[in-house]
């Protein structure tokens, strides 16, 4: 399949690694940063806003705020404006969290439970149209408990709630007056208790962080962070290349060329981000268990990521990625089978007609795929997707639209989807796959319902332990496998390439987030310059 | 054409136009405004995705639906215009939802390096277009002439963002010499020389683009006064020939110029937003593009305003500079 991308994209590699004529910094010749206290970063996505209640740094790892729990690179809960673990009443329904003391925001206010109360009644109250609401839908109240903890109440027992509570903690100050969020100065001029505080955010162009003194867990030594904002790939690539940034995300093929011309490093990160085929099970041919068995058996995964995806990912069979080997059941996996498609569909009923598609009952084996026309990997997918189940005698008809058009047809048409969690990888499973979730927004936009998978989730959720969770999510998989509702494609892998001028690099796995947040800068707060 | 009007008349004649068109403006602006709202509400996009970004993906209907409520999009138009009028009344110019902060803020942070750009765009085209009409119509028909009508009519078909990108790959890409993007090198401060240095890309090419009808303008006009009675008068005088062309031939052929000028205002907002996109200039036109995609009615609707009165201001200024300069033009009014 050629695309003009795929033409593009090795054209301008070429370029870079033909060695172009733009003044580039010798590799290991000290950069924009001098002694190391500063960083010249390039985001090829500016957010629209740095206030946790929109979904700023939701799942953590934002450099202006804290949430009460953050992940380190083994994934593990760690306490970070919490003091300690969470504990939780014998049904799982309410659960204390002792707080840290001594802590102040970067306006110099004293961080307490009023402030962790203020931020979780804002995100409950449906009045502030908080977009995270969503995400803890368990939660039906806070409270403080002296002045060293808070409680939260659940409306249903939920095993893993303290991983829930990775979000941006606000100023209680910051709060007041009611009204949306949205109309609250904090989201121009952020007020956290994190490592970089905000020191000039120029919108369209750049945001500038300097180091927290006071930081809780010890000053930064990279004392002055910025970072540019340059969408387009190509262009962040080529400034790259010339030596003017510290680093930068960039799709994986032109990351390796970059890498290879300027001598910067090249950070490649395993994400739990996936790209999949949703179903709707409104559609007579999709919702036919043989089609959608067989589609998931004649679909090329590897094929597609060496094809679109310069090798950088790996393939996806349902929701839990294998960057997560404790979690993933290893039987629950699709082999690559046209021909034993094919025998599902001639079992099913399907016969070849005269055309090649597959027809049962006058019905052709026929549907439309749609896919938002701007994502140029998504588009890759779809097409490669359309051409490998016609092998099979299934006509997938393509259409790239925007999200406008695409909502009101989940219902009745495929669509190329994107979204991953590699933290609570059950609730994600939960939200896309659930009977409860079915069409409710974007969630199970198929409408897919399965028993098994509904009671294997639920038990997960409200599982006691790690390992009565972990066993539950297996049987999830096991479940969804015999019954697939979706056909999962890939989890992306992110590019990324860093000047090796500093120590504390740790890599770690990644959600769907994109940009400098995450990426090798993830703990940023604790690199060193290298002497 | 009139007999010269003494003084106070004509003072009156300006005083009439201006209030005249004030008159008119008000409600050709709200008129614009109105009209605004009723096409963004024909619109498919919904503005609650761009509230929730790609939170959309995991919200729920309840969830949508609650915010919707509580921003007050669930609305009809008739009453979101209603309360944005009302606003406005007041001085309140609304909450940006695709910018997050006060449509009053966004305004004062990016209106002043849009004026900036475009002054400066406009002097570049001024100064161009009168320096190559005046050589390209003394010399007619000679080379100069010919080039410049030649590239003026390729230019007239070249959209601003077309030259933008070209002007990128030759002097940012094939002989670096100037910054490509942004208003400063990265990180640095807003300072005379970082800010000059960043601007002259631009600048240049939304100057550029604009040049041509003014050129072309220039010519035509500059050959027509040549041929006028008292421009052949001076040349029979035995006048140098440099004399009677920028003196006597000159001054006539550019009183209609600043009426063109005063018309060609639209197309120099257009194309700075072209061009503040291409260059990620941190300018008000770049926010137009955000805030038409997200449905921001209050954003949206301010800036619409904001280039209208720009627009009926420039066509006004030129006219009444027109008015003052020529005794032979008349308010027809």
């Amino acid at each position: 399949m050629i695309t003009l991308r795929n033409i593009v994209v090795p054209l301008v590699a070429a370029a870079l690694v033909a060695g172009c004529s733009a003044p580039t910094a010798a590799p290991g010749e000290a950069g924009p940063a001098g002694d190391g206290t500063t960083m010249t970063l390039a985001d090829g996505y500016e957010p629209d806003d740095l206030n946790p209640l929109l979904g700023y740094g939701a799942e953590g790892a934002s450099k202006f705020y804290d949430g009460l729990y953050a992940r380190d690179a083994q994934r593990t809960l760690q306490p970070a404006l919490a003091s300690g673990p969470a504990t939780s009443s014998p049904d799982r329904l309410s659960w204390t969290v002792p707080l840290r003391p001594g802590v102040t925001f970067h306006d110099g206010s004293a961080f307490g439970p009023e402030d962790v109360v203020a931020t979780y009644a804002a995100i409950l109250d449906p009045a502030r149209a908080a977009t995270i609401r969503s995400s803890v839908p368990m939660l039906a109240g806070v409270e403080a408990v002296g002045d060293d903890a808070v409680r939260f109440r659940l409306s249903y027992p939920y095993g893993a709630f303290p991983a829930r509570l990775t979000s941006g903690i606000l100023p209680s100050e910051a709060l007041e007056g009611g009204g949306p969020v949205s109309d609250l100065p904090v989201n121009t001029r952020a007020v956290g208790t994190g490592p970089y505080r905000l020191a000039e955010w120029r919108r369209g162009d750049t945001m500038v962080m300097e180091s927290n003194p006071s930081y809780w867990g010890g000053a930064p030594s990279v004392t002055r962070v910025t970072v540019v904002f340059a969408t387009d790939d190509n262009t962040r690539a080529q400034r790259t290349a010339a030596g003017e940034f510290d680093g930068t995300v960039l799709p994986p093929a032109l990351a390796r060329a970059v890498a290879q011309q300027s001598g910067l490093a090249l950070r490649e990160h395993a994400s739990a981000d996936y790209r999949t085929v949703a179903l709707p099970f409104a559609n007579p041919v999709t919702a036919d268990p043989a089609i959608r068995a067989a589609l998931n058996r004649s679909v090329n995964r590897q094929g597609m990521i060496d094809a679109f995806l310069a090798g950088q990912g790996e393939p996806a069979h349902h929701p839990i990625p294998g960057v997560l080997p404790e979690q993933v059941e290893p039987s629950a996996t699709f082999t690559f089978d046209p021909a034993e498609a094919g025998r599902i569909l001639e079992r099913a009923g399907w016969v070849p007609g005269p055309d090649g598609v597959r027809v049962r009952g006058g019905q052709a084996a026929r549907f439309t795929l749609m896919y938002p026309a701007t994502d140029t990997v998504r588009r890759d997918l779809a097409q490669a997707f359309a051409s490998d189940v016609r092998a099979a005698g299934i006509d997938v008809r393509l259409e790239g639209l925007g999200w406008e058009a695409i909502e009101p047809r989940m219902g009745a048409d495929a669509l190329v989807l994107g979204g991953g969690d590699p933290f609570d990888p059950g609730f994600k499973a939960w939200q896309l796959l659930h009977s409860s979730n079915a069409a409710d927004g974007f969630n199970n936009p198929g409408s897919y319902r399965n028993a098994a998978v509904d009671a294997a989730l639920d038990t997960a959720l409200r599982a006691p332990d790690e390992a009565a969770r972990t066993a539950a999510v297996k049987e999830f998989q096991r479940a969804y496998v015999a019954d697939p509702g979706m056909v999962f494609l890939a989890f992306l892998g992110h590019s990324y390439v860093t000047r090796d001028a500093w120590d504390g690099y740790t890599p770690v796995v990644e959600p769907h987030t994109h940009g400098t947040t995450w990426g090798p800068w993830w703990n940023l707060q604790d690199w060193t310059p290298r002497s | 054409m009139t007999a010269v009007l003494p003084g106070r008349h004509r003072g009156r004649a300006v005083a009439r136009l201006a209030g005249l068109r004030l008159l008119l403006g008000v409600p050709t602006v709200l008129l614009v405004a109105v009209g605004v709202f009723l096409l963004a509400a024909v619109s498919p996009f919904r503005p609650v995705y761009q509230y929730f970004g790609v939170g959309i993906f995991s919200a729920s209907d309840a969830d949508i639906a609650a915010a919707e409520r509580s921003l007050g999009l669930d609305a009809s138009v008739g009453e979101q215009l209603l309360r944005w009028l009302g606003g406005l009344l007041t001085g309140d110019l609304g909450q940006s939802l695709s910018m997050r902060q006060p449509v009053a803020q966004v305004v004062a942070e990016r209106l002043p390096w849009t004026l900036l750009l475009v002054t400066l765009a406009l002097l570049v085209s001024l100064v161009l277009a009168l320096a190559a009409g005046t050589v390209a119509a003394w010399r007619q028909g000679g080379w100069f002439d010919r080039a410049v009508t030649a590239v003026g009519h390729t230019l007239e078909g070249l959209p601003p963002f077309v030259l933008a990108l070209g002007a990128i790959a030759v002097f940012a890409v094939a002989w670096p010499v100037l910054p490509v993007a942004g208003l400063t090198d990265a990180g640095a401060a807003p300072t005379f020389g970082q800010v000059s240095r960043h601007l002259v890309l631009p600048a240049l090419v939304l100057g550029v683009s604009q040049t041509p009808w003014l050129v072309l303008h220039v010519r035509a006009s500059l050959l027509a006064s040549l041929d006028d009675d008292h421009v052949a008068g001076a040349r029979a005088r035995g006048l140098p020939e440099r004399l009677v062309v920028l003196r006597h031939a000159l001054p006539t052929a550019l009183l209609p110029f600043v009426t063109v000028l005063g018309n060609r205002l639209p197309e120099l907002v257009t194309g700075a937003v072209l061009v503040e996109t291409v260059f990620s200039w941190p300018g008000i036109a770049a926010a137009v593009v955000t805030a038409a995609l997200a449905v921001d009615f209050p954003l949206l609707a301010a800036l619409t305003l904001l280039s209208a009165v720009a627009v009926l201001a420039g066509s006004l200024v030129a006219d009444l500079t027109v008015l003052l300069l020529d005794p032979r033009v008349d308010a027809d009014v």
